[in-house]
C-alpha cells in the first residue's frame, strides 16, 4: 500500500520586516527569470492548457510578495512567459500577498477565494482575466506522488 | 434508523471532481464549458473529453456525476442546450438538472431513461410545481431554493414522490433564486441567461491604501475597510446609501452551513444535500465534502450522539463567504 504524500502543513506567517527591506533593495530580474523558466517548463511538459494560455497572449503580470519584497514582473509573448525588466505602466493583472498565503495556494492547502474574502489575497486589474489564471492553476492536476518515493534514500528501510 | 442522503458536491474542473469523489461525495455536479450551465465562467468547467474522464473516475469508484444544464435557452439557440443535453446522455451522465421546461421536455422525449433533475433555478418552491413537472417531464428529484423554512420543506416532502434535494453548504443567493435580475439591471447578463452572476468582464476592484472598491458596471457595490472580510462582487451582497445610512441593504455577505440542524434536515426525509461552489478551487471541494462526509455519517451512526465537531465548525468556516456562516431560511421566524 502506497501512503498518500501529504505536504506539511504551511502556517500563515509574516517574515520579519527586515527581510522585504532588504528584498526590496535587491535586484527584481532574478526573480522575473526564475519564474519565467518554470513558467515555460510548464508550459512544454503540457502542464498548462493551450487554449487557457492563447487567452494570455500580450498580457503583463506582476506578482508581489509582500513580506519577501519581491516584485515580479513578466508577460505572455508570441506563445511563451517571458521576463520583463523595465515595467511601463500598469500590469493587466496584479496579485499581492504574503510569502504563507502563495505557498498555500500552490500547495493547494488553501482555497484562493478563501484567501481573497479574508483579504489575505489581492487581486487587481483584468477580473476576468484574473478568473481565467486562478481556474487555470486550479485545474492543475499535480502527479500523486507516494511519501515512499519522496524521501532520501538513506532513510529508507 | 433514518434515510442516508445522497452528498451532492461541486466540480468546476476534473481536478475538483477527484476532489469530491476522494472525499466521499455520493454525487459530483458540473457543467459544460459554455452558457448552458449557471456557473459559465471563464476557464472553469468541463470539454467532452474531461467529462469523460470524469465519469469513468466516478463511476469506478460506485460514484455518480450529474450535469447542470439549468440556464434558459435563448432565443434562435436551442440547439445549444440540446446538444448539452445529447452530449451528458452520450457520455453516460447518470443524471441531467434542468430548469428551462423546454430543455426538460426534449430530455424527457429524447432520453426518457436518463434521470431528470429540476434545477434551483427553476425556483420551484411548492409541492405543487414539482409534482407539475413529475406529471409534465418525469423528474426525479427536485433541488429546492433556499428560500423555505425546514417546515415549509417537510411540507413540500409529504406531499411529492420526487425526491427533494436541499443545500446544505456554500454561498447564499438573495431570496429570489431563478428569479433574480439584479445582475441584468446592472449588467444586462445575468445567470438564467448567460450563465453567470455579475459576470468578470463587468467587476472591477480597486485597491487604494486604507480601503478597497468593488464596482460592478460602474455601480459601486461595496467599499471594504482593510480589516473588513469581502464577498462576492455581486448586487444582493453589497452595501447601499438607503435612507441617509449605509448597510447591507439586501444581504450579508455569508455562507450556508446547516452543520447544526443536520440530524433535523435528516429526519424530514431529504433524499440530498448540495453543497455550492462549481466556482472554488478543489482546496475548497476537498474542505467541505470531507467535514461534510464525517457529519453525515455521524448523524447516520448515532442521530442522538450527535454534535458539531469544533474541527468541522472551524474548517468550513474559514471557507465561507465573508467569512461569516448562516443556517438562512431554515430557521428563519417569518413566513
Amino acid at each position: 500500500m502506497t501512503t498518500r504524500f501529504k505536504a506539511p502543513v504551511i502556517p500563515a506567517f509574516a517574515l520579519p520586516p527586515l527581510v522585504a527591506w532588504l528584498g526590496a533593495r535587491l535586484p527584481q530580474w532574478p526573480h522575473s527569470v526564475n519564474l519565467v523558466l518554470a513558467l515555460n517548463a510548464a508550459r512544454k511538459l503540457g502542464v498548462l492548457p493551450e487554449e487557457t494560455l492563447q487567452e494570455l497572449e500580450g498580457r503583463q503580470f506582476r506578482v508581489t510578495v509582500l513580506d519577501t519584497g519581491m516584485v515580479v514582473d513578466f508577460a505572455y509573448r508570441q506563445g511563451a512567459f517571458r521576463p520583463v525588466f523595465i515595467s511601463v505602466g500598469t500590469p493587466d493583472l496584479h496579485f499581492t500577498a504574503r510569502l504563507s498565503a502563495f505557498l498555500q495556494m500552490v500547495s493547494r492547502q488553501e482555497d484562493p477565494d478563501t484567501l481573497f474574502f479574508n483579504r489575505t489575497l489581492t487581486v487587481e486589474g483584468d477580473t476576468e482575466l484574473g478568473l481565467r489564471v486562478k481556474n487555470m492553476l486550479d485545474a492543475l492536476e499535480w502527479p500523486r506522488l507516494s511519501w515512499q518515493g519522496m524521501r532520501p534514500t538513506f532513510l529508507k528501510s | 434508523m433514518v434515510a442516508k442522503p445522497q452528498l451532492v458536491c461541486p466540480a468546476g474542473s476534473l481536478a475538483a471532481l477527484k476532489a469530491a469523489v476522494d472525499n466521499g461525495a455520493d454525487d459530483v455536479y458540473l457543467g459544460f464549458r459554455n452558457d448552458t450551465n449557471a456557473r459559465n465562467f471563464a476557464g472553469l468547467n468541463f470539454d467532452d473529453k474531461s467529462l469523460a474522464e470524469g465519469i469513468r473516475y466516478a463511476h469506478q469508484r460506485k460514484r455518480r456525476v450529474l450535469a447542470a444544464i439549468n440556464t434558459y435557452a435563448q432565443a434562435g439557440r436551442f440547439a445549444d442546450w440540446t446538444r448539452s443535453v445529447d452530449t451528458a446522455a452520450a457520455l453516460g451522465i447518470d443524471a441531467v438538472i434542468i430548469a428551462d421546461p423546454a430543455v426538460l421536455d426534449y430530455a424527457a422525449q429524447k432520453h426518457p431513461a436518463m434521470r431528470r433533475h429540476l434545477s434551483v433555478q427553476a425556483s420551484a418552491t411548492s409541492y405543487e410545481a414539482i409534482n407539475f413537472c413529475r406529471e409534465k417531464f418525469g423528474i426525479q428529484r427536485a433541488v429546492l431554493p433556499r428560500v423555505l423554512t425546514l417546515a415549509q420543506v417537510e411540507n413540500v416532502i409529504r406531499n411529492t414522490e420526487v425526491e427533494i434535494e436541499v443545500f446544505g453548504f456554500g454561498s447564499l443567493c438573495v431570496m429570489n433564486e431563478g428569479r433574480c435580475w439584479l445582475s441584468s439591471y446592472a449588467t444586462g447578463e445575468s445567470p438564467n441567461t448567460v450563465g453567470a452572476c455579475s459576470p468578470a468582464k463587468y467587476v472591477q476592484w480597486e485597491k487604494k491604501p486604507n480601503e478597497m472598491d468593488v464596482r460592478l458596471n460602474g455601480i459601486l457595490i461595496d467599499r471594504y475597510r482593510n480589516d473588513e472580510n469581502a464577498g462576492y462582487p455581486t448586487i444582493c451582497k453589497g452595501r447601499f446609501e438607503v435612507a441617509g445610512e449605509t448597510y447591507y441593504a439586501m444581504e450579508e455577505p455569508a455562507s450556508l452551513n446547516v452543520l447544526e440542524m443536520l440530524p433535523e434536515i435528516i429526519k424530514i426525509g431529504v433524499a440530498a444535500i448540495k453543497v455550492e461552489g462549481r466556482q472554488r478551487s478543489p482546496t475548497y471541494v476537498a474542505q467541505v465534502t470531507r467535514n461534510l462526509r464525517q457529519a453525515l455519517d455521524a448523524v447516520i451512526a448515532a442521530p442522538d450522539k450527535y454534535s458539531v465537531k469544533p474541527a468541522w465548525a472551524a474548517e468550513l468556516g474559514k471557507v465561507s463567504e465573508g467569512s461569516q456562516i448562516t443556517l438562512g431560511a431554515y430557521n428563519r421566524p417569518w413566513r
